[in-house]
This record gives C-alpha cells, structure tokens and sequence, in this order.
C-alpha cells in the first residue's frame, strides 16, 4: 500500500543545505518531508575538506556566509553537538609578494563584511606561524574562520530536522515529481507519495534532474575534489590552511590526523567517484613541501565526493523561473559546507516570506541561458 | 576472445604464496613473463613464510611441521621460474585504477599496467575483541606462528591458545614443538561440533589426520585442551599474567605470560574491490566477498582471483586455485588450454570445499561473542572506538549500515582501515541492529590500501615493462 505524506514543504536532498532548511522550517512551524536517496549527509557534505571558512569567497556570498557563521556559533544548542567544529582561524598564504598584494586587495573589498582580516608578514608572520616557517612570505588571517567535521556537522542537520518532528525519509529516491494544480507531487518508488506546497532542492549534484523535471535545465557538472588524510601527528597547526590562486589545502584534526586536499578524483559513475593517482602523488608531493612535519607521516586513505560545479562557480539559489513555490539551493561548486546553513535558513525564509533578508540576486538560476551546456 | 602475441600481455600477479606461485608457474610454462608482485622479502606467502636470508638456519621440517613437502614444492616452483617471472618482493600494490596497479618499494611509487591481473592477495586473522584484548602479549594466531616461522623466537614463555580453527591446534602444536609450554588450548567450538563434523572430514583423512594428530600431541604431553570456553579477560598491566575464561558456565584462570588467539582467517580483498569487482555475501566466511566463477574469474574482464584472497580454503585450494586462475587466464587470451588439467583442477578444488564445509562445521564461528562484547571493551584500536560507542549509534538509528557507523564513530579509520578491526565492527553492528552481518553492508575500500608514506616518489625511470 501506498503511504502518502501530506505536508507544507518537500524537501529533496539531505545535505547540509537541505537538512539546515528542514531544521529552520520545523522551527517557523512548517511540516516538512525531507528525502533522501542515500544517508542525510553522505554525499559532498559529509566527506569533504572540513573547512569552515569565510574568508576568500566572492563578496556577493559574504551576507549568506556571514549568516551561516552566526548559525556555526549556536552549533551546540541547534545539534547538540559541536561536531569538532573549531574556531582556529583561516590562514591564506602568500608565496610570493604579487599574491601578498592579492590577499591585500581582498582584504580591502571585503572590509564592509565583518571579516576582520588580519595581513600577517615578514618577521612577524615567522613568530607567529613558527609551524610554516619561510614557505610563504605572508598571509591573511580571518580569525574567526575554522575548521569541523563534515561527517558529524551534516548528518546531525537532518538529525534535528528529526527531532523538530520533520518526516526525514533516508534510503528514499525521488523517482517522479510533479505539480497536481498548486501541489508538488514526489513519488518513491510505489511505496511513497509526498504531496507539498513547497518543493526545495537541495540534491545537490544531482539537483539538476530536479530542476529538469520543470523545464529548467542547468549548466551543472560533477566535479571530485581529491583529499587525503595521514595518520595522527603531533600537534603542530591549529589554524586552517588554504593558498593564494589555490592548491593544495590542509587542516589538522583534534584527534591530530592532518587532512589536506587538492586536485581531482575521476568519476566511477553518476554516483560515485575515487581519488584518482596522479592526484594523489602531486597532492602528497605538494602537503609534504608546504608542511615538513607530515615528511615522515604516512597517508591511511584518500577520498573524494560528488560535487555539483556552476560555470561561474557561484550557487544557485532562489526560486525557480518556471515553477512557483519551488526554490533551487544546489552547484556550491565545492565551497558550500561553510555557507550551507545559512542557506537553509535563508530557504526557509523564501518559503515563509518570499524573499529572504540576504540579497540572493548573484545566484538567480536565469544569470544562465536556459540552453546553456554544461563544461567542467 | 581472439589470440594476442604473447608479447603483447602483461599479466600481473599480486601475492607469492602458494596461489601466486602456482599462478605463474602455469603463465610460465605457456611461454608468458608475468609480473609477481609480493610484499615479503622472500616468496612462500603466509604459510609458507621462509625466515630472512642470511640469519639462522631452521629446517624446513621444524618450520611447516607436515606440510614441510608442500612448503619445499612450493618454494623449488618459485626457484625454478624465477629468470623467467618479474619479481618484485617488498613491493605493496597500494591501489588499482584504470588496468594499472599502483606500487610501492623501497619508498618509491610506480605505475604498473596490466593486461590480465591475478589476486592472490591472502588472508589475515579474524579476531573479535574481548576485555584485555590489546594488552601486551596478546597476539593474533598467525601472528604467533609469524613470529616464530620468521623471527625464530616465540610470543611468549607460557602461552595460553584460543579461539577456533585448525590453526589454533597447529600453532599451539607448533609451540609446543619448539619447546613452548603451551598452558591451554580453549576452543570456543563445542566438543560434539567436531564430532559430527568428523564424518564430512573423511573426504580428505590425511588432513583429518594431520589434524587429529596435533590434538593427540598435544594432549599426550599433557597440555589441556578445552571446548566450548569464552574468555573472560585477560589480565596483566604491562603484560599479560593470564587469561581468565569460562566453560560451561565455570570461570578459570590461567596463568601464562602471553595469549595468541584467532577465529579464522579473513580474506583480503581491497584490491579486487579497487580493480571494480563485483562482491556478494559469503556465509561460510560470514564476509563478503569478490565473487568468482571456478575457474576463478572475477566480475571484471581479465581479473581472475585464487586464493584465501577470494574466500579462505586453505593453502592446498591455494596452490590449485592458483594454477587454475592461470589456465583461465590462457583460455580468455586465446592461448593454448590445458582441458584435462583444468578438470583435475576444478575436480580437486570442489573436493577442497566440501571439506572445508565440513571444516567450518567443526569450527563454528561463535555468533554469540559480539554480543557479550562489554561496552567499554575497544573494538578499533587504532581510533580507540568501543563496543558501546558503536552499539550507541546502532540503537539510537544513526547508523544502519557499517559505512555511516564508520563515518560518525571512526571506527575502521585508522591505519589498518578496517582490515583488522572490520569483521568485529560488523558482528557487534549486526548484534546491536537484530540482523546479521550480511545485513549491515561492507567497508568500501579507498586507496591506500596499506598506509603509504606521504614521502614517496615516483621511481625513476617509470613503468619497467
């Protein structure tokens, strides 16, 4: 028999972003069905980098970011965990002057947004980072940028969702949606009909069939970030490491594991991807030049996810063009873990309100032509 | 598939045990020069583990006890071949990706294509946890005979056996041998298990034979054998002092100054996960498994599997499997195939496993120990996970399968990845969610395989050919 679920919102994809808005509509008093074809927080937001960073994305997600950083200071009391989640500072390094002069100009653009970057160089940048020594000339520090852990933080999202009373659905693929006069339909298999109001998706590299369905098509591609992590070291770094024009990345676990990540993993299929080798021995090539102390450490595992890429590699985010009542939150391009939940909260606003309070204009779903093609 | 000129194939074994030996023995003979990647400095694989070169001196009756003819075969078949095969020992294959294995030696990476590629990549321990358990001076039972087939020395001076399995009456045998005093062999089989085992044995007596004969040996020197005991704990600080377990209800205690345990062996089989083969669920090994036809073909095209590697039958399905895999591997590559020779195989392989069923009758794996595992007992000692941080996930429905039970608890995210604490995770998750442990899914395998060091750099010179 057919279980059918009646309820205000649908919510398609149980990453950060989707389980955040499930989290945030249950608190304004929506009933929500979350679905999720894998386990919430499995895909891209639970098994990448970690970063919790504000610092170096483009000014137009500042607002949403700065948001969501707010939301990671009340982790505790939204989760009931802290999910190893560290506010230790994001440390762009510069490796040469002219990116010393980037990080500057940046810092200059950004200056409205609460950021409170810090350019650190020269003699002081070797007192106060002893652990990188003369690898870079310089750097910026956004002190209140950190780190967590993915495989915690995002689950846990969904996990409140639950307990806030949202029907979160796991092991449940949408197979069809469609609109029944003003309601979305969702169907799971035979066994499952949701009927909404609202319809948000948030599947992320999937989130393009969804957009298919109402006559959206969308420029997103599948992309694998390559990440490795070592064995537990000694504890040398606290802050959250990323490099001017980019690279290689590295942060170390409180447990001491240092994770670093660059480079691409290649696809074994629409779902699944793995690091791919070459990847693997320039990124332990490069870890081991800008970190020395992981030299004589060994890698025990590499990864990669499925992430969704934009042309422009800004999300999108905002309500359809063809469907109303249906919002897009997907193609964080490999930079949505941090501004994840400000996402949620702000879909969750579309939904109560209509608009939400953080300007979304940069990331409308028609800055593409409906018939663009999708490059990597 | 049409015939390829020899030169053209590049088929690469991984592993030097009696599979792999055997495996390019038959590549060999048809005019091939396969590559034979092993990790040892000497080939014999596991069983047949030879000591270092150029340090003591044991007979080889000493070493393998009755198996020291096959053990002798096996290494004079590697000798034999050996200008005629690429052989690569200390060398971990790390990864597979795109018909090319990854390899390791001597600090130093290097890409490997292949054309055709046989796994006989071995087995290890499979050991459930127990209170005490990582105390010092508890070992695996492979371990124990590790230590002393090639370190020449033993775990202990007082060393207690348990577990189940045929290994555990040959080790404790082996011990005694080299002049160990063996303070007890408790099985955790009951004692009728082996009897109405005894009859599907027969269909191979000089291994039931073999085996009795150890239990005789043992118990004619006074050691005492016992069935159907659980242990307790084990107890000791800095070392193990004894091992306290229970039969039929008593508790005991054994004093003793080491512990070497094991409840069969475990296959190894990331690589044919990484090479893309297709798994299913073994019941018998109660793991699952790359799966294969007889001849020893996996799922994948010119990926062939022999060996404990692929399920675990023991070294003489081994040594057939091996040259099995090999005769498969010519028949797919359109090279003359020895059909007679073949059937012998696959005669003497089916023979092999109706023993072994009767084997795993008269050892039966003890189902109830996961759930008596205490909550505060570790389960993965790498990421210091318990048994009731696992139990915590499983019952409040966090965790369904063993991946996400991975993912929020750490558990099989260590250095060994889950190869040694993987088959423990799984019982006590399948125990805690009320199924069993096909029911709880397996550990995907992820590169590296084995821990690789992040200063490692491509060999000059690139891929040997």
């Amino acid at each position: 028999m057919r279980e059918i679920l009646d309820c205000d919102v649908a919510v398609v994809g149980g990453g950060i972003v989707g389980g955040s808005a499930a989290l945030f509509l249950r608190r304004m008093g929506f009933s929500v069905t979350l679905l999720e074809r894998d386990w919430c927080g499995a895909k891209a937001s639970g098994v990448n980098f970690g970063g919790v960073r504000r610092q170096g994305r483009p000014l137009e997600q500042l607002p949403l970011s700065q948001r969501a950083h707010a939301i990671w200071g009340r982790l505790p009391e939204l989760l009931g965990t802290d999910a190893e989640y560290i506010r230790s500072g994001h440390l762009k390094l510069a490796r040469s002057e002219a990116d010393l002069e980037s990080l500057i100009a940046y810092r200059e653009r950004s200056a409205g947004f609460g950021l409170d970057l810090e350019i650190v160089a020269g003699d002081e940048f070797r007192r106060r980072f002893p652990a990188l020594g003369d690898r870079a000339v310089g750097g910026s520090l956004c002190p209140e940028d950190g780190h967590a852990n993915p495989r915690l933080v995002s689950p846990a999202f969904a996990r409140a969702a639950a307990a806030a009373g949202a029907s979160v659905r796991e092991q449940t693929p949408l197979d069809r949606v469609e609109r029944d006069g003003d309601r979305f339909v969702l169907l799971s298999g035979e066994a499952l009909e949701v009927r909404s109001r609202f319809l948000l998706n948030t599947a992320g590299a999937w989130s393009h069939r969804v957009a298919d369905a109402f006559g959206e098509p969308v420029p997103l591609v599948s992309l694998h970030p390559n990440m490795a992590v070592t064995e537990p070291l000694p504890r040398f770094l606290d802050v959250n490491i990323g490099v001017e024009g980019g690279g290689v990345y590295g942060r170390q676990a409180p447990r001491g594991n240092m994770v670093v990540g660059g480079g691409r993993g290649f696809a074994l299929d629409a779902d699944r991807a793995r690091p791919q080798r070459d990847a693997v021995l320039t990124l332990m090539r490069d870890a081991a030049e800008l970190f020395p102390q992981i030299r004589h450490a060994h890698v025990i595992r590499c990864w990669t996810g499925v992430e969704g890429y934009t042309p422009d590699r800004n999300p999108i985010i905002g309500p359809s063009r063809t469907t109303p009542n249906l919002f897009h939150a997907f193609g964080f391009s490999g930079a949505g873990f941090q501004i994840g939940p400000g996402v949620g909260e702000a879909l969750a606003e579309l939904v109560r309100d209509g608009r939400s309070s953080a300007p979304l204009d940069a990331f409308r779903i028609d800055r593409f032509p409906p018939d663009t093609t999708a490059t990597p | 598939m049409s015939a390829a000129p020899h030169t053209l194939l590049k088929p690469v074994i991984v592993g030097a045990g009696p599979a792999g030996i055997r495996a390019a023995e038959a590549l060999v003979a048809a005019g091939l020069r396969p590559v034979v990647i092993d990790e040892a400095a000497r080939w014999g694989g596991q069983i047949y583990r030879q000591p270092p070169e150029g340090g003591f001196v044991r007979p080889k009756s000493a070493l393998y006890g009755f198996e020291a003819g096959k053990a002798d075969a096996v290494h004079r078949a590697m000798a034999t071949i050996r200008d005629r095969v690429d052989y690569r020992p200390r060398t971990l294959a790390w990864n597979c990706e795109e018909r090319a294995l990854d390899l390791l030696c001597d600090g130093a990476t290097e890409v490997l294509p292949f054309s055709h590629l046989i796994l006989a990549t071995g087995a290890t321990d499979r050991v459930l946890p127990f209170p005490g358990w990582t105390t010092p001076g508890v070992f695996t039972l492979g371990g124990s005979q590790v230590a002393l087939k090639f370190q020449g020395c033993a775990v202990g001076r007082r060393v207690t056996f348990l577990g189940t399995g045929p290994l555990l009456y040959l080790v404790a045998y082996q011990y005694l041998k080299a002049g160990v005093e063996v303070a007890g062999v408790f099985d955790t089989a009951p004692f009728d298990a082996q009897a109405r085992a005894a009859a599907g044995m027969l269909r191979d007596p000089a291994t039931l034979a073999k085996g009795l004969c150890y239990v005789g040996w043992l118990r004619a020197h006074g050691v005492t054998i016992r069935n159907n005991v659980r242990p307790v704990r084990v107890e000791g600080g800095e070392r193990v002092e004894a091992l306290v377990w229970t039969q039929d209800g008593r508790e005991e205690r054994t004093p003793c100054d080491a512990v070497a345990f094991g409840l069969g062996l475990r296959s190894e089989t990331q690589l044919a996960d990484l090479a893309g083969c297709r798994f299913r669920f073994d019941a018998m090994d109660r793991a699952w498994l790359p799966e294969r036809d007889p001849a020893g073909r996996s799922s994948v095209a010119g990926v062939y599997l022999a060996g404990d590697g692929s399920g675990i039958a023991g070294a003489d399905a081994a040594e057939a499997a091996g040259e099995r895999a090999a005769l498969a591997l010519l028949e797919d590559a359109g090279l003359a195939f020895a059909h007679e020779r073949a059937a012998t195989l696959d005669h003497k392989l089916a023979r092999i496993a109706a023993f072994r069923r009767a084997l795993s009758a008269a050892f039966p794996f003890p189902d109830d120990w996961a759930g008596a595992i205490a909550d505060d007992t570790m389960v993965c000692r790498c990421e210091g996970v318990t048994a009731g941080a696992l139990r915590a996930v499983a019952t409040t429905g966090q965790a369904r399968e063993i991946n996400r039970a991975k993912a929020l608890t750490r558990a099989g995210m260590g250095r060994c990845q889950g190869r040694m604490c993987g088959a423990a995770t799984t019982e006590l998750l399948a125990r805690a969610l009320g199924t069993g442990p096909d029911g709880v899914g397996r550990l995907r395998a992820q590169p590296p395989i084995k821990p690789l060091p992040v200063a490692a750099e491509p060999a000059s010179g690139g891929s040997a050919s």
